[in-house]
């Protein structure tokens, strides 16, 4: 059997007023970047939840980043500084749960910046592929067997009582 | 007409879930009458042979309070899963995993190693650790082993409803009960609580400022605190925007901050995530070096964000530990 080789899988939420259109620049300026980033647009770096962030973990991304206006750029004047002090506490609540720093990445990319995102991207890309894959989708499952091994002990035991009745 | 059957486990709790039975106080009596009470560990002798013998689905409601965490916990709780036509979570730990559920950021080894050997007040000069099995007399002895993490009870087995709380309050459990006796239950997997944030029966609540700016975090002990005003407002850490209602407000009345035991409400996914979102956002400074200066007063973010609420977080556990 052929297994498909690793290569990590980073989820990218870009604010729509500056980094998703950067992104957006680096596509017409036909700038080459990693395809490993699936890029979420969202109206402003503030709305992203941290939930959101842990879920894409949660789900098997092996990193994230979050792209928003420079300081005093924010089209909603503050998000961009919430995003920043949810991040700083964030990056230190995920190290503290295993995941680590480099696997989450926060950057202010402008409007105009489109070789930035190129940049930022490549440069998260390698990094990962470097610290190779999280999995913590797989690595839940592979816990979670602990609780299965039991369920299916229970019901083969039933299975026979039934047999045996039958 | 027979008294509807109703049974009382605990896993791995601290019982205190068991107390709030009896807060019901000169109430209990009321719930005793209408019930025939067919297991109940801590307060009465059954055995589990005789659960075992009953039909499936005889007993009308199990409360289940712990996190399961044992291989005994698992098969008690899919036992009374088996035999009960209501399974429900009954306090933070089978709700949400509980203090215990903190246990997800060690491996079973380190816990096992700090708790019977490193900590300061363990005497343990031959080094003895719990063992699943040994010998004695030409018998062989088989004991409960333990899991590598820490789960909910819906984790393991299907709950039908939840009680929270850290233990859950004489007001909700009686609820709960009358609910159930009278059959006027909601959807199933519902939380038998109030589905709004606790700040909204806070008595400080119009204290609660609208625009709270945080320059420092300061934890209980380290202030007098002003037992009018807003939590938040004073610069403590308190979990009411995040938690559920339905507890009376005790913590706040008492002087001291929510810790979030009753656990989110149904629109929220991960409490932690949102309390930290909603703290963070409100921190005065905006530069990395002052904002990083505030944050220094929340030294454990995963133990005053998932106090009660690890394993059913979205994470659930540390990751880098062993799976089996």
């Amino acid at each position: 059997m052929t297994e498909k080789k690793w290569t990590p899988r980073l989820v990218a939420f870009f604010c729509n007023w500056c980094t998703y259109t950067a992104a957006d620049l680096a596509g017409v300026s036909r700038l080459k970047y990693a395809s490993n980033v699936r890029i979420i647009r969202v109206m402003c770096s503030g709305r992203i939840d941290p939930q959101f962030v842990l879920e894409a973990f949660a789900k098997g991304a092996d990193g994230v980043l979050i792209g928003g206006c420079h300081p005093n750029d924010c089209h909603y004047v503050e998000g961009n500084y919430k995003m920043l002090r949810r991040y700083r506490l964030l990056k230190r609540m995920l190290a503290d749960m295993g995941i680590e720093p480099d696997r989450f990445r926060l950057e202010w990319i402008s409007a105009a910046e489109g070789e930035k995102v190129k940049r930022v991207v490549d440069e998260m890309v390698q990094k990962l592929t470097a610290l190779g894959p999280l999995a913590w989708d797989k690595k839940l499952e592979d816990w979670d067997r602990e609780v299965k091994a039991l369920e299916e002990h229970v019901q083969a035991q039933q299975t026979t009582k039934e047999v045996a009745n039958a | 007409m027979p008294k509807p059957k109703v049974a009382f486990y605990w896993c791995a709790s601290c019982g205190g879930c068991e107390e709030t039975v009896v807060d019901l106080a000169e109430d209990i009596l009321g719930v005793v009458e209408k019930v025939d009470i067919v297991l109940w560990p801590v307060a009465m002798d059954f055995k589990y042979a005789d659960v075992r013998a009953m039909p499936d689905k005889s007993i009308v409601a199990t409360f289940l309070n712990g996190a399961i965490r044992s291989t005994e916990q698992e098969e008690m709780a899919r036992l009374l899963r088996r035999k009960s036509q209501f399974l429900i979570a009954y306090g933070s730990c089978a709700h949400t995993g509980g203090i215990p559920g903190l246990a997800n950021q060690f491996s079973r080894e380190e816990i096992l190693n700090f708790v019977y050997k490193g900590s300061p007040s363990t005497v343990n000069e031959t080094g003895t650790l719990p063992q699943t099995e040994f010998e004695e007399q030409g018998r062989r002895v088989h004991l409960p082993a333990l899991h590598q993490g820490v789960r909910s009870l819906d984790q393991v087995v299907e709950v039908d409803y939840y009680v929270p709380g850290c233990p859950p309050t004489p007001n909700i459990t009686k609820a709960a009960v009358g609910a159930l006796l009278e059959g006027r239950l909601p959807a199933k997997g519902s939380v038998l609580a109030p589905d709004i944030a606790l700040c909204d029966e806070c008595p400080r609540k119009a204290t609660k400022p609208t625009n709270v700016a945080f320059t420092e975090f300061v934890r209980p002990h380290q202030r007098l605190l002003d037992p009018n005003k807003c939590f938040l407002a004073q610069g403590v850490v308190c979990m009411g925007p995040a938690t559920r209602s339905g507890c009376g407000s005790q913590c706040p009345s008492g002087n001291m901050p929510c810790t979030g035991c009753f656990g989110p409400t149904s629109r929220v996914k991960d409490q932690g995530a949102k309390m930290l979102s909603s703290l963070c956002a409100n921190i005065e400074p905006k530069d990395e070096d002052g904002i990083d200066k505030v944050l220094e007063g929340i030294p454990d973010p995963v133990g005053t964000f998932y106090r009660y609420g690890l394993p059913k977080s979205l994470l659930r556990r540390k990751g880098g530990l062993p799976t089996s």
